[in-house]
C-alpha cells in the first residue's frame, strides 16, 4: 500500500468533513491533507506560499478536486498543475457535486484522470470513497523514476 | 397595314398623318384631272360644232350645185385647227362624199357616211372624236358635215396634269413627312421619356426619379399622374423600408435579451447543479452517521424519521437531476440524423431490465421503425415513456409494453403502449404540466418532471404528443417528431 497522503481540494465545510468520515468508513488509512480553495492546493503541490519549503517531489498519491472553489476553480487549478512538469503527472480525480456535460469534458481535455459525482447517498458516498481510495492508493501505479520531460502535455 | 400593332409610336403617328394627307391630296388630284379632261372635251365638242356649222353654212352652196372644189376649199378651212384629223362633206343619203380633207392622208379611210336622219351630234371614242352638223337649207336637210378629231392633245394635257400632281404629290409627301415628323414628336416625345422613366424605376428600382413634360393635354396628365403614382410608391417603400428597419432592430434587441436571459438561465441551472446538491449530501451523510454511529441512543420512531429526512433528500435529488435535465433538453442543439427507434427502444428495454431483474415485463418492439430526429434527445424520450409503462404495469401479473408507429394514422405517430394502471382521460391535460402527478407517491414513484421533458423535446422537433387510457386499462402514448405536413 502506497503511504504517500491523498490531497483533498474542499471549500464546503460538510463535504469536508463527509468526504474524510467516507474515507475512514472505506478503511483507507493513508492521511488526507485538506485544502479549502485552488490557490492553497497548488501552494501545497508545488511547495510555494503557506508550503514554502515543502519538496514539490513529494506528490500526492491522488488529488480529490473540487471543481466550485473560492479564488481558483478547480479547473484552473487543472490547468496549473498540467502546465508545470512537477505535477504533471499527478492522477487528480475530479471529485464534484455536478455532472454538467462542458465540465466533465473541459476537465478530460486537461488531463483529468477520473470524473466522479459525489452521490447525494451517503451510503453510496461511502461506496465511491471505497473504490477511488482502492483503486488509487492500490491499484493504480504512479510515474516515479522518470524525470520530467519538459514542453507541454498536448 | 399589316403589322401596324408591331410599329412604334412615332411611326404610327407618322404614318396617320401621312396617310391622312396624301388620301386628301390624290383625290383631289384624281377629282381635279377628272374635272380637267372632261371641261376639256366639252370644249373641243364645242368648238368642233362651232367648226362644223361654219362648214356647215358654207357648204350650202356647193352642195347645192354639187360644186367639188368649192366644197373642199371649204374643208381647207380646217387647216387651222390642229386637232382635225379629217373631214368630209356627204350629201344625203350619198356614201360618197362631195369633198375631203385629210390632215393625215392615211386617216382618210376611216370616215363613213351616216347614217340615218342627220343631226348634229359629238360621238366619242377611244381616241377619237367625230362631229356631225347636218346642211339647213330652207328647212330641209341637204348633207351632212362630219369631222373627225383626234384626242392627243387630251391625252397629251393629262399626262402633262398626271405629272405635274406627281411632282406636286412628291413634294406634299415629303413636305407633309417632315411636319408630322416634327409634330410627332410633341406626342412621342413626351411617351418616349415615359417609357424610359418607367424603365429605369422597373430596373433600378429607383422610385426618385420623375419624368418630365407635365401639362394640360392628355400626355401631360399622364406624365402628372404618373409622377404621382412614383410619388406614392416611394413613400410606401420608405414606409416599407422603415418598418422593415424597425422590425430587424427589435428582433435584434429580442435576440440580445433572449441570450442574455439564456445565459442568465443556464448560469443559474449550472450553479444549481453544483449547489444545490451538496446541502442535499450533508443532510444525508450526517443523518446516516448519525443513525450509524448514534442509533443505540434512539428509539424506533426516532430513527423513522431520519429515515424519512434521508428519504426526502434522496427525492430532492431526483428533483435537482429531473429539473436540470429538463434545462439541458431547452439547451441542447437539435441535430437530427436517421435514428433506428426499434434498436434505440431495444437498449432502453434491455437497460430497465437490468436495473429491475426481478420484474419479467413482456416488451414488443415492432422492427424497423425509424426516425429523423435527435439520437440523444429521441433516447431520453424513449426512456421516459418506457420508464412509465415499466413503472406503471409494477402491479399487473402480466406486463406487457409495446412500442411500434401508428403507419395507417395520418401522421404516423410513434407510439409507447402498457396495460398498467392508466388514467382517467378527464385528467389527460395535466399529464404534461410540470410536477403534475395522476398518482401517489407510495403507489408509483416519480418526480412529474418527465413527461414535461418529453413535451419539451417532441415540440423542439416540431412533432406533438399525446395519450389516451383508462384507469386499470393501461395507457398509450404516442408522439410525432416532424411539424404537421
Amino acid at each position: 500500500m502506497n503511504e504517500r497522503p491523498i490531497l483533498l481540494v474542499e471549500d464546503n465545510a460538510d463535504d469536508l468533513e463527509l468526504t474524510t468520515l467516507a474515507l475512514a468508513e472505506a478503511n483507507i488509512t493513508n492521511p488526507v491533507v485538506v485544502a479549502t480553495n485552488g490557490v492553497e492546493a497548488l501552494d501545497y503541490l508545488l511547495g510555494t506560499g503557506a508550503h514554502a519549503g515543502r519538496d514539490a517531489a513529494e506528490q500526492p498519491v491522488v488529488v480529490l478536486l473540487d471543481i466550485k472553489l473560492p479564488l481558483l476553480s478547480g479547473i484552473d487549478v487543472l490547468r496549473r498543475m498540467r502546465e508545470d512538469e512537477r505535477t504533471r503527472r499527478t492522477p487528480v480525480v475530479m471529485l464534484t457535486s455536478s455532472k454538467e456535460q462542458v465540465d466533465i469534458a473541459a476537465t478530460y481535455d486537461l488531463g483529468a484522470n477520473s470524473y466522479v459525482q459525489k452521490p447525494v447517498d451517503f451510503e453510496n458516498f461511502v461506496v465511491a470513497a471505497r473504490q477511488l481510495g482502492l483503486y488509487w492508493t492500490v491499484l493504480n501505479q504512479p510515474a516515479e523514476g522518470v524525470p520530467p520531460r519538459t514542453g507541454s502535455p498536448r | 397595314m399589316r403589322g401596324f400593332g408591331g410599329l412604334t409610336i412615332r411611326r404610327k403617328l407618322t404614318s396617320i398623318s401621312m396617310l391622312s394627307s396624301m388620301t386628301a391630296l390624290v383625290s383631289a388630284s384624281i377629282v381635279f384631272l377628272a374635272y380637267d379632261a372632261r371641261t376639256f372635251r366639252e370644249r373641243m365638242a364645242a368648238r368642233l360644232a362651232t367648226e362644223g356649222e361654219i362648214i356647215s353654212f358654207n357648204s350650202v352652196t356647193p352642195l347645192l350645185f354639187h360644186d367639188g372644189e368649192a366644197a373642199t376649199k371649204t374643208l381647207g378651212g380646217l387647216q387651222a385647227e390642229t386637232a382635225v384629223r379629217a373631214a368630209a362633206i356627204f350629201p344625203p343619203g350619198g356614201d360618197e362624199p362631195l369633198a375631203t380633207y385629210t390632215r393625215d392622208p392615211a386617216a382618210g379611210a376611216a370616215l363613213a357616211a351616216p347614217r340615218g336622219t342627220p343631226r348634229s351630234a359629238a360621238l366619242f371614242e377611244a381616241d377619237r372624236l367625230t362631229v356631225l352638223q347636218p346642211v339647213q337649207f330652207e328647212g330641209r336637210s341637204i348633207g351632212t358635215v362630219v369631222i373627225t378629231a383626234d384626242l392627243r392633245e387630251l391625252r397629251a394635257r393629262q399626262r402633262r396634269y398626271g405629272g405635274i400632281v406627281l411632282v406636286v404629290l412628291a413634294a406634299s409627301f415629303l413636305l407633309a413627312m417632315g411636319l408630322s415628323r416634327t409634330v410627332e414628336r410633341t406626342i412621342s416625345g413626351p411617351l418616349l421619356e415615359l417609357a424610359v422613366v418607367a424603365n429605369r424605376v422597373s430596373m433600378g428600382k429607383d422610385y426618385s426619379v420623375r419624368a418630365s413634360g407635365e401639362g394640360k393635354d392628355e400626355m401631360g396628365v399622364l406624365v402628372t399622374t404618373f409622377n404621382q403614382m412614383l410619388d406614392q410608391i416611394q413613400k410606401q417603400t420608405l414606409e416599407l423600408e422603415q418598418a422593415r428597419s424597425e422590425l430587424e432592430r427589435r428582433v435584434d434587441a429580442r435576440t440580445r435579451e433572449l441570450a442574455t436571459a439564456n445565459k442568465e438561465l443556464e448560469a443559474f441551472s449550472y450553479s444549481v447543479s453544483h449547489d444545490l446538491r451538496a446541502p442535499l449530501r450533508a443532510i444525508d451523510g450526517f443523518s446516516k452517521v448519525l443513525l450509524v454511529n448514534y442509533g443505540a441512543a434512539l428509539d424506533d420512531r426516532g430513527r423513522h424519521f431520519l429515515d424519512r429526512v434521508r428519504a426526502a433528500t434522496r427525492r430532492m435529488s431526483e428533483l435537482i437531476d429531473d429539473l436540470l435535465g429538463l434545462a439541458r433538453v431547452g439547451r441542447k442543439d437539435l441535430v437530427r440524423r436517421e435514428v433506428d427507434v426499434s434498436a434505440l427502444a431495444g437498449r432502453v428495454a434491455a437497460e430497465l431490465a437490468r436495473r429491475d431483474a426481478h420484474r419479467a415485463v413482456r416488451v414488443e418492439i415492432t422492427d424497423g421503425l425509424c426516425a429523423h430526429a435527435d439520437p440523444q434527445l429521441l433516447t431520453i424520450v424513449l426512456e421516459n415513456l418506457m420508464g412509465n409503462a415499466w413503472k406503471f404495469t409494477g402491479k399487473v401479473p402480466a406486463a406487457c409494453i409495446e412500442v411500434s408507429q401508428d403507419r395507417n394514422g395520418a401522421r404516423g405517430a410513434f407510439y409507447v403502449r402498457d396495460n398498467g394502471a392508466g388514467f382517467d382521460m378527464a385528467y389527460a391535460d395535466k399529464l404534461f404540466g410540470a410536477f403534475q402527478r395522476l398518482h401517489l407517491d407510495s403507489d408509483f414513484e416519480g418526480t412529474g418532471i418527465g413527461l414535461v421533458t418529453v413535451q419539451r423535446i417532441v415540440t423542439r422537433h416540431g412533432g406533438q404528443v399525446w395519450a389516451e387510457g383508462a384507469v386499470g386499462k393501461g395507457a398509450t402514448f404516442y408522439f410525432t417528431l416532424e411539424p404537421k405536413a
